[in-house]
């Protein structure tokens, strides 16, 4: 049995027939081939499937698309804009606040989000909101770096 | 240039891939066609297999095919292998029972391989997998080294008694224990080095695939060292000729040892794909990852340590007693032995070292390299102890380290572990740690603490690791199964970009960029016209890949050896195009020129000439490109402080690293930005060891208890300090490039850095890793009852 869904995603609206148990992120993956949400755990602790839905942080393993019908998701491959890096991924790049690369989109993400929250957060408040999200490789000192830059050219 | 070669902070060229979310990990590939591959796990530690049905299973729908281990041994595949030999005190070889990649009559930990659906969908497969019947005698396990080792205990394999993968020695028995018989002091430790998961962030994947047009068989799989892979596939697994295989490691999210070894879910990929002639895809999930990748660490230790009257060390022997698991991975049994007890000397002089080291199976996941790999182990001991032994003697613990250092001028240093310290600066790295970490105002942070009711504690960690280990000839003769050089090929195109293929792989240590660097830098061509391949056997010449920290060390050394032959060649040409005599040319970044002359040729009209030679060298082969394999002469030798401060809040046991300063010697930097990028996250991983993090398995079933992120604590940002790290150079001095190798330094420094801050504050050695609030607060009550009942 499969279900028809559509999902606006990076500006383009999207219909697949999906088995109803279809996870978000399987749709994104699997269905759309957009890749760069990435799954790195089972219990919804690792945040490296994080993608927008309407504008909010969520963890697309967390969801069905079944959930998401008719809402706005953005991936990071949705990020940047006419070309142009958002200013986030710029800030990553410039504080070399990603090594192996496989937790950065769903941490992008995330810090996005928390930028859009907290526009002048301090290193407490970047910890503390990135605690959904888990990386093994920077120890997270550039990560946090990297998301108060980021926030502050956010603002502009 | 200058901005872009070596020693400059050069921004990554693989970013963008990666924060624009266009990286090619395993899983992101999908091949026409593909099948999943889904494995039906063993739920016991230790069970025989009576009987598997699959009859209903095979009737679900989407199933291709069901196999069982008796259908892998039908087509006679070989089994997993350990490829290092460890000759125990009679010189016998370990033991090394049989590996199968689906388990035949026994299964020997929770996880282990009992069938593997393949299916059109995951869902499918996974769907019939639960419909498979398996009939298993329940055994006894055993989970833990010290119960392993007792009489009467379950034993894991019948060809290894009392579950001994090995009882190894090193050192000098005789003079170890003439040192400890004029010892004025000696200090005793006991200690455990708790078991972790490695955890890159990247799940395990693979896919195989079978073209029988060619006979060629392609495996996508996250490895470190796709040769190695390829190596053992065909050697020792399927008897198949390496030219008609092809392993591709693309981007690799993470590794930290776990992903050298050789596993047996890619095996099954490749040898299903040949079977049923389609794709077949797996990729783990988390628990399987918590259930199958190879843990790290799991030593159980004594150690003494043996001082004259001054504190001057005079011997130090050491019992551990190291868990492999149930079966021995690629590379375990190298990881006790010679990557641990080589190490047992430090930073220091002393002159008498005896250790004896017990591999022991129990029903566990395989125990294999992890981040540091042995030497996070010795250091753990070695810093421990001195740091107690100062506490003990009453003295500074910075000052019975520098009492005790290899001095300055003492190198090369042969110590009595068989290593020959090659350089290093140990007081000038102790002394500008101290400095960062303000050491003499911390009486007065402990005292203001105290006022809070808070328990403040300050430990230091110098310690030393071996990088790069090799040459090969040498690690042959200690029982590796592989030779340890790298290979790099430098191919310049005709208008004047390059391609440097290394047979190391990068998965995050920004090999595109501290190789570009590296070739920009010596060859003076522009930083964006270096494009790195790596991680491919049919693009990179044969290479041993990455761990050890030895990517630069070997292989930067051998792009070096390659820049060197595309010099000599150029300067041929050169002297050619300007008509005077090669001896006469000389090379400087980039530019030959006519020693006295104004004229000069750049290297692109250099590499124009080689591909469009009209004007040209008679007896020279057009072209431009070289290869080059690297052998070191020993291994490197980073070293250096670190200093962890902490508080303890004395109420709930929480630990708040309160400082951390980390000053290393990593000899020439490339690129420094990188160089602490790395440090970063070794501090991290070291911090997660110390405080968080911890393998559990129930003692009675042999259930992996931690085998989620909701159960297994890894290291959050809030859990986390930012760090100070500073750098002191030494340069290596038989490397081309002067390099040592970083990428593990901080996982080795920071368990013993911290927990020596833990028990400063405590008051107490008696306390494991991990320090969590519970353990601590529990060492508190344990200290408030007895000195209520005082």
């Amino acid at each position: 049995m499969t279900i028809s869904v559509t999902i606006n995603v990076n500006g383009q609206p999207e219909t697949r027939d999906v088995e109803p148990r279809t996870l978000l992120v399987q749709f994104l993956r699997e269905h759309l081939q957009l890749t760069g949400t990435h799954v790195g755990c089972d219990t919804s602790q690792c945040g490296a499937c994080v993608v927008h839905v309407d504008g909010k942080s969520v963890k697309a393993c967390t969801i069905l698309a079944a959930q998401a019908q008719g809402a706005k998701v953005t991936t990071i491959e949705g990020l940047a804009q006419d070309g142009k890096l958002h200013p986030m991924q710029e800030a990553f790049r410039e504080h070399h606040a990603l090594q192996c690369g496989f937790c950065t989109p769903g941490m992008i993400m995330s810090a996005v989000d928390l930028a859009q929250r907290h526009p002048n957060p301090n290193e407490e408040t970047v910890r503390h909101e990135l605690e959904g999200n888990l990386c093994r490789c920077t120890g997270y000192h550039n990560i946090v770096k990297a998301v108060m830059a980021g926030a502050q050219a956010m603002r502009g | 240039m200058t901005n872009q070669g070596i020693g400059q902070p050069v921004r990554r060229k693989e970013d963008f891939r990666f924060i624009t979310g266009q990286g090619h990990y395993t899983d992101d590939i999908n091949r026409p066609g593909q099948l999943y591959a889904y494995f039906l796990r063993s739920p016991h530690a230790f069970a025989k297999i009576k009987s598997i049905s699959t009859d209903a299973a095979r009737k679900m729908p989407g199933v291709v095919a069901i196999y069982t281990g008796k259908d892998v041994a039908a087509d006679k595949v070989g089994g997993l292998i350990c490829g290092w030999t460890v000759k125990d005190k009679k010189g016998e070889p370990h033991k090394a029972p049989r590996h199968d990649i689906i388990a035949i009559d026994h299964v020997r930990h929770v996880g282990d391989q009992v069938a593997v659906v393949i299916g059109r969908s995951l869902g499918e497969a996974r769907d019939a997998a639960e419909a498979i019947e398996v009939d298993y005698d329940v055994l006894t396990p055993v989970v833990d080294v010290v119960n392993a080792l007792k009489p009467g205990a379950p034993e894991v394999h019948a060809d290894a008694p009392g579950n001994l993968c090995y009882d190894w020695d090193f050192g000098d028995k005789a003079a170890t224990e003439a040192a400890f018989a004029k010892a004025a002091h000696v200090t005793k430790i006991d200690l455990v080095n708790n078991r972790l998961s490695p955890n890159p962030m990247e799940p395990r994947s693979a896919i195989g695939e079978y073209e029988p047009g060619t006979d060629n068989t392609t495996v996508y799989t996250t490895s470190q060292n796709p040769h190695v892979i390829r190596l053992i596939l065909c050697a020792f697994v399927f008897g198949l000729p390496e030219h008609k295989v092809r392993v591709i490691a693309p981007d690799v999210g993470g590794g930290f040892g776990s992903k050298i070894f050789n596993y047996a879910e890619e095996t099954v990929c490749v040898w299903a794909a040949r079977k049923l002639k389609k794709p077949v895809k797996w990729t783990s999930d988390r628990t399987e990852a918590f259930l199958t990748d190879a843990h790290g660490r799991d030593h159980v230790t004594h150690a003494e340590l043996a001082m004259d009257k001054d504190g001057k060390f005079l011997g130090f022997r050491v019992d551990t007693k190291a868990n492999m698991g149930a079966y021995l991975s690629t590379f375990a049994s190298a990881v006790p032995t010679y990557l641990y007890a080589l190490l047992l000397a430090g930073q220091y002089t002393t002159p008498a070292i005896y250790a004896e080291v017990k591999a022991v199976f129990t029903n566990t996941t395989p125990v294999d390299a992890y981040r540091g790999a042995g030497r996070p182990e010795a250091t753990y001991v070695v810093e421990r102890i001195v740091e107690a032994a100062a506490r003990e003697l009453k003295m500074d613990p910075a000052e019975l380290r520098r009492r005790n250092f290899v001095p300055d001028n003492a190198f090369p240093y042969q110590t009595p572990v068989a290593c020959v310290y090659d350089s290093g600066q140990y007081a000038k790295a102790l002394d500008e740690a101290l400095k960062m970490a303000d050491y003499n105002g911390f009486k007065q942070r402990k005292a203001e603490a105290a006022k809070k009711g808070k328990l403040r504690g300050i430990g230091l960690c110098a310690y030393i690791e071996a990088c790069g280990i090799a040459p090969s000839a040498v690690v042959g003769s200690l029982g590796a199964g592989v030779g340890l050089w790298e290979s790099a090929q430098i191919r310049f195109n005709a208008t004047g970009s390059v391609f440097v293929h290394t047979g190391s792989h990068s998965h995050g240590q920004g090999h595109e960029t501290t190789f570009a660097q590296i070739v920009s830098d010596r060859l003076g061509v522009p930083l964006e016209s270096v494009e790195v391949v790596h991680g491919d056997t049919a693009l990179v010449p044969m290479g041993m890949g990455t761990y050890g920290s030895r990517s630069l060390a070997v292989g930067g050394s051998a792009i070096m050896r390659a820049a060197d032959k595309i010099i000599d060649k150029g300067k041929k040409i050169a002297a050619h195009l300007m008509e005077a005599s090669v001896d006469d040319v000389a090379y400087d970044k980039g530019v030959f020129s006519v020693k006295g002359t104004d004229k000069q040729v750049p290297m692109a009209q250099i590499a124009f000439t080689a591909y469009v030679p009209h004007n040209y060298p008679a007896d020279l082969e057009p072209g431009l490109e070289a290869s080059a394999f690297y052998d070191p002469a020993n291994f490197t030798f980073p070293a250096g402080v670190h200093v962890a401060e902490v508080e303890i809040d004395s109420a709930t046991g929480v630990t708040r690293v309160a400082n951390w300063v980390a000053v290393d010697d990593f000899g020439k930097v490339i690129n420094p930005m990188i160089v602490e990028g790395q440090v970063h996250g070794g501090i991290a991983q070291g911090i997660g060891q110390a405080l968080l993090e911890g393998v559990v398995y129930d003692p009675k079933s042999g259930q992996l208890l931690t085998a989620s992120f909701n159960d297994y604590c890894m290291p959050r940002a809030d859990d986390l300090p930012s760090y100070k790290v500073g750098m002191i150079e030494t340069p290596c001095p038989h490397n081309p490039l002067g390099v040592k190798g970083c990428g593990e330094a901080g996982a080795i420094a920071a368990p013993a850095a911290l927990m020596n801050a833990i028990t400063d504050a405590l008051g107490t050695e008696k306390i494991n890793m991990p320090a969590t609030p519970q353990n601590v607060w529990n060492v508190i009550q344990s200290q408030n009852l007895a000195a209520a009942a005082e």
